[in-house]
């Protein structure tokens, strides 16, 4: 059976994308280490707002309220550390989970409150480079059906 | 009885049933027309349900106003703030618009006090009308108006979105604009040209699978009374529509004419788009680019991780306000259209297009179309999901009183959707993508110059905003 141009171009994109979604990303060769990272909470902001860990790190954070109560989770970590005015929280877990993640403040704290939000990077975010990768092929794919 | 002033139409039309004369219309069979199921068509037919669930809006729009003024200044805790910017703008975004066009504005409770008047009846026309019945002016007409009024939403967006207090002020402001509006013009002014939500969801509508069209032009071309034009409180002719970003679904085209030749159409994604056949107005397009820019900004402010921006967009009047002022109008006004404008005629010129520039953005821009829209459901993902437990929440408690009506106060029902979230707004953005992509080929290759040369530069242009969005997002 001969497989028709139109059924061969979507079989190529097809294995394009298990390619992409199946390419190893480069991986940080920098061995685990403790590191403890200090960030202050005020209305509406962290500081620092966008942390970088390595996978493996065990981090520490200490979260700091300068003016109200404080919370901060981690979106897929599932942590929760809640901070008093003038109070320092600890919070420790193991980065195994690489990519991006925000975190969020838990805590009712202002009108922007819902919006309170910081960025830990666990290593490389390969969802977003394979994400633009696969915008690549949505434009390819997208040409070739209007063309057809 | 008013004679209509100028039918929005002249010539000749020659499209029946089984002759799409028109290139923006595709064959009937392609369509289903919705008025042949007799449930539909009772539904349809009859003011009174249509009616019952705006009566319904109208007392949520009025609870909303109320609970905004009198409950709590904290936004999650309060009714205004949660059913407006989190129920009903996720509602808009995910099902209204992708699947139904402009049907909430079929429902939208805040032209209803002014048809009410303008028509001097809560369901059938009266004798008695109201207002002065001016004709809208001429070089107000498009959407230029409802572009501005979503910037300048954008500009306080921060403070709207948040504070229940002017959450209220600001329906009550659209509330009293639309009544006063009817009050001078004819038509439904307020909805055509300056609702900025109006504009939102119009140019996304021509995208949508639904769309209401005559079936027989000849039958209306011999008809003389017109009834379906005379009726509709927007002002549209139904034989002269060609696409569905102006028509409100009100149905009143459908329940007046007497020879049962308007069909409710069940109809492909997208049929309004990726035409050559469009007029040369920039309005459309301006609206589109300021959607894309506005969707950069807003999930830069309210899903990014820059304090110090948000922290700017909230202070209003401070200069690290009018900073963010500047950076939003300068995305919106100058870099995006500026950026598409290159994209557009970098085409033009490489491809040896003849075509006068305004008129290749007006029909470039369709492109778009479907990748704004998907960005914006992208952006409603990573804005409304983590604060869905907060509808429960207000259900039970909507002034933020301490109430717990039905035991849902305390709800602390909070999925963990990050990690599917981020899978859902990358595959959202790659459809819309794709799609805008796709209407970029369908009309670079009716042009006879080389149609490669010239979608490229646009497709670099939607590329750009993409990976930008995607960044912003999930980055």
């Amino acid at each position: 059976m001969k497989l028709s141009s139109k059924w061969l171009f979507w079989i190529a994109i097809g294995l394009a994308v298990v390619i992409i979604l199946a390419v190893p990303l480069l991986v940080s060769s920098a061995a685990p280490v403790d590191r403890t990272i200090r960030i202050q909470a005020k209305r509406f902001e962290y500081t620092p707002s966008i942390i970088h860990v390595n996978p493996g790190d065990r981090v520490t954070i200490e979260l700091a309220a300068g003016d109200v109560v404080h919370g901060l989770s981690i979106d897929s970590y599932n942590l929760n550390v809640t901070a008093d005015p003038g109070q320092t929280a600890r919070l420790t877990f193991t980065a195994d989970r690489t990519g991006s993640f925000r975190f969020r403040c838990t805590v009712t704290c202002g009108n922007m409150h819902p919006f309170m939000i910081g960025k830990l990077q666990v290593g490389q975010n390969g969802m977003l480079w394979r994400g633009a990768a696969l915008a690549l092929l949505a434009i390819v794919a997208g040409v070739w059906r209007g063309w057809k | 009885m008013n004679q209509p002033r100028e039918l929005p139409w002249s010539g000749r039309p020659s499209q029946t049933e089984s002759e799409p004369a028109s290139p923006w219309r595709l064959p009937i069979s392609q369509r289903i027309n919705l008025i042949r199921f007799p449930w539909i068509r009772s539904l349809l037919q009859s003011r009174w349900p249509q009616f019952l669930v705006r009566a319904l809006t109208l007392s949520g729009f009025i609870f909303t106003i109320v609970a905004g003024l009198l409950g709590s200044r904290v936004g999650s805790h309060n009714f205004a703030i949660i059913f407006v910017w989190i129920a009903w703008w996720t509602a808009l975004k995910l099902a209204f618009i992708p699947f139904g066009g402009r049907s909430w504005c079929s429902v939208c409770p805040i032209p209803l006090p002014g048809d009410w008047l303008q028509q001097g009846g809560l369901l059938e026309k009266g004798r008695h009308r109201f207002g002065l019945n001016l004709r809208w002016p001429k070089r107000m007409h498009g959407s230029w108006l409802q572009s501005s009024g979503f910037l300048l939403v954008g500009l306080f967006s921060a403070v709207t979105l948040t504070d229940p207090r002017v959450t209220a002020w600001v329906l009550l402001a659209l509330f009293g604009l639309a009544i006063s509006l009817s009050l001078v013009f004819e038509h439904r002014a307020f909805c055509s040209y300056i609702c900025p939500i109006g504009g939102f969801t119009g140019i996304y509508a021509q995208t949508s699978p639904v769309e209401v069209r005559v079936i027989d032009t000849r039958i209306c071309s011999t008809h003389k009374d017109k009834t379906c034009y005379r009726n509709c409180p927007w002002g549209l002719y139904p034989l002269a529509l060609r696409d569905s970003a102006q028509c409100g679904l009100c149905m009143e085209c459908v329940r007046s004419c007497p020879k049962d030749n308007i069909a409710v159409n069940l109809r492909p994604f997208g049929s309004d788009i990726g035409q050559t056949a469009r007029a040369s107005h920039l309005d459309e397009a301006f609206l589109a680019l300021v959607m894309l820019g506005s969707a950069l900004a807003f999930s830069a402010v309210f899903t990014g991780p820059w304090g110090s921006l948000k922290s700017a967009a909230f202070a209003i009047g401070s200069p690290a306000w009018l900073l963010y002022v500047l950076g939003f109008l300068a995305l919106n006004l100058m870099v995006m259209p500026g950026l598409f404008t290159l994209a557009v005629w970098i085409g033009q010129r490489w491809s040896g297009g003849k075509t006068q520039l305004r008129r290749a953005i007006a029909n470039q821009s369709q492109v778009l179309l479907p990748l704004g829209l998907f960005a914006w459901i992208a952006f409603t993902i990573s804005f409304a999901f983590p604060k869905f437990n907060t509808v429960l929440s207000v259900i039970s408690d909507p002034l933020g009183w301490g109430w717990n009506l039905l035991g849902t106060a305390n709800a602390a029902w909070l999925p963990d959707v990050s990690g599917f979230s981020a899978v859902l707004q990358i595959a959202i953005l790659l459809i819309g993508l794709f799609w805008s992509a796709s209407v970029a080929q369908r009309i670079a290759k009716r042009s006879p110059q080389s149609y490669f040369r010239q979608e490229l530069p646009v497709l670099a242009f939607i590329l750009l905003f993409s990976l930008a969005l995607l960044w912003l997002l999930i980055g």
